[in-house]
């Protein structure tokens, strides 16, 4: 019960602090401007006689690094709404005034973390299925799996999320946030260095590059979102013409994260979560 | 040392002497590094003890995206259990503290004395047994400081334990039953006002007197001389004063200044915290 009132506060604070109206302006803005892009770009080709086949896949491919700027969004807003999640609290007093409640730390933690997952989720999902329907109904091209790619758009955001809000029981705000996009990044390069390892047969930097991204699931997550998102033709083109070394780039998938990666997506959530309540249960204030 | 139930218990000391940090360990916000000491009965940090504990911090600050009822209703959410406050408490709990009329407005828009007043009601919520009070008056002015007196009076007539702790001697002097006064995380002394302050003295300014004289003033009480041609004789009840003067008078003397009372608790405080420090 202690758990949902604290959500219930989380969201609350995130809809006066006017946190929510910002996310549903940006959202209606950056979903206009793309759509409106997309639409004259296909205007355009199918004027200079573009095929459809052609059509779709350039349509995927805009779609693909639009969805990487908005997942880039999302980890920035997942690790900024999590790092002062805690810290805030504990650094203005408001903390202290409620941990002397018969509550437990690990109550406040939980519904902090659930207020912000909701939030965050709801953001992805929205915004997410929204450029998806606006830019099928300018170009008439729909992603394969549009709710596995935003799924996996929003499990990448509550895992930065999670990790925003269990370094902020022991670091500030703005340290912990910082962390996390750094972190967000490095696993982004790991996926990188991880395909260009595994061309050039260059076993230790494919051993450290995969090792980082499961440190940090987000990259293998992100995948799954381009997973998503490609046409399966891309995938058949780019398997046959470059091989292994395709997986290099971080706009393309030759397959979905595996279900024991997913697996242990969830798991890492919950271990990160586990370790957010043991650091701020044994923290005196 | 010890906190009797139903009591007004003053926790004085300088800065940084460990009262805030007594504090947090009374209210499991701080975990004791040896030792033990229980609350209600309970080893302190108990979770369901806390039920019957209103604390107000020193540092105090609420949502400041919440209006002052809402605040008090999230902490009667958090106080949980069958009993917990409700509505018409809550009601009741803004007026006691001079809130009623801004009970819809947002706490980031109070002064900080209102905020300590919030906090006040915050700490009173749910008629709880043991209330902590650290610094209560810290950001209130006179008027505020007297309502709190009268806060405190009402919380201890309805038999609930107030624990507080401030550096403002007076307010202590004229509210606290007992008082402890702690140094560098060691108690100096503690007991009622007047096991720490003795009994009444009687302090008179005194020129021409001559040595037999004064020596004779030994019948009233014990006499001590201080600086200044002031004398100090103890255990004098305030209706023998007169008599005293009247004596000094008989024998030659010259009276420029009679303090009748106690020694003062801010004199006593220095002592101790001085001979602590030296």
């Amino acid at each position: 019960m202690t758990i949902v009132t604290i959500a219930r506060l989380t969201i609350a604070e995130a809809v006066r602090r006017r946190i929510v109206l910002v996310l549903i302006v940006l959202t209606l803005v950056s979903v206009s401007l793309t759509t409106l892009g997309v639409e004259r770009l296909v205007s355009l080709a199918r004027a200079s006689g573009t095929n459809d086949l052609q059509v779709q896949v350039g349509v995927s491919q805009i779609l693909i690094l639009v969805a990487f700027m908005f997942s880039f969004v999302l980890a920035m807003t997942a690790a900024f709404l999590g790092a002062p999640a805690i810290a805030a609290d504990l650094e203005s007093g408001v903390a202290a005034a409620m941990l002397a409640r018969p509550i437990r730390r690990a109550e406040l933690v939980l519904g902090r973390w659930l207020g912000l997952v909701l939030v965050v989720v709801a953001y992805a999902v929205a915004s997410g299925l929204l450029e998806i329907a606006g830019v099928d109904a300018v170009s008439g091209s729909a992603p394969p799996y549009p709710f596995l790619a935003v799924g996996f758009l929003a499990a990448q955001a509550v895992v930065l999320l999670t990790l925003a809000l269990a370094l902020s029981t022991r670091l500030p705000a703005i340290a912990s946030g910082a962390i996390c996009v750094v972190l967000f990044g490095l696993a982004w390069m790991a996926g990188v260095f991880a395909g260009i390892g595994a061309f050039f047969g260059a076993g230790p930097l494919v051993g450290a590059a995969e090792a980082t991204r499961w440190l940090l699931p987000t990259d293998v997550l992100w995948r799954g979102t381009v997973y998503g998102l490609e046409p399966s033709l891309i995938g058949a083109i780019a398997g046959q013409r470059v091989g292994p070394a395709a997986n290099a780039n971080p706009f393309y998938a030759s397959a979905p994260p595996p279900t024991a990666f997913v697996v242990w997506s969830a798991v890492w959530i919950a271990l990160v979560l586990g370790l957010a309540i043991w650091s701020f249960s044994r923290r005196d204030l | 040392m010890r906190v009797g139930a139903g009591e007004v218990f003053g926790f004085l000391g300088p800065n940084g002497a460990g009262k805030t940090t007594v504090v947090k360990l009374l209210l499991g916000l701080t975990r004791p590094t040896g030792g033990r000491a229980t609350v209600l009965g309970a080893p302190i940090g108990d979770r369901l003890t806390r039920r019957s504990i209103g604390y107000l911090p020193e540092l105090f600050r609420y949502q400041p995206w919440l209006n002052a009822r809402e605040v008090l209703e999230l902490h009667a959410s958090l106080i949980g259990g069958s009993a917990g406050p409700s509505p018409s408490d809550i009601g009741r709990g803004l007026e006691e503290v001079g809130l009623a009329d801004r009970a819809n407005d947002r706490v980031g828009t109070f002064s900080k004395g209102m905020q300590q007043r919030l906090g006040l009601a915050v700490a009173l919520l749910g008629g709880p047994r043991l209330i902590v009070l650290d610094e209560p008056t810290s950001a209130l002015d006179p008027a505020g400081r007297a309502d709190v007196r009268g806060i405190i009076a009402g919380v201890r007539d309805r038999g609930a334990t107030v624990f507080l702790n401030s550096h403002l001697l007076s307010e202590v002097e004229r509210v606290c039953d007992r008082i402890a006064i702690v140094d560098r995380g060691r108690v100096l002394a503690s007991g009622s006002l007047d096991d720490l302050l003795g009994g009444e003295v009687l302090r008179l300014r005194v020129t021409g007197l001559a040595p037999d004289a004064r020596s004779e003033l030994a019948q009233f009480g014990p006499v001590t001389a201080g600086g200044d041609d002031w004398l100090s004789i103890g255990g004098v009840p305030p209706d023998r004063h007169p008599d005293v003067v009247a004596f000094v008078v008989r024998r030659g003397g010259r009276v420029h200044a009679v303090d009748g009372g106690r020694r003062g608790l801010e004199d006593r405080y220095l002592e101790l915290i001085r001979g602590n420090q030296s």
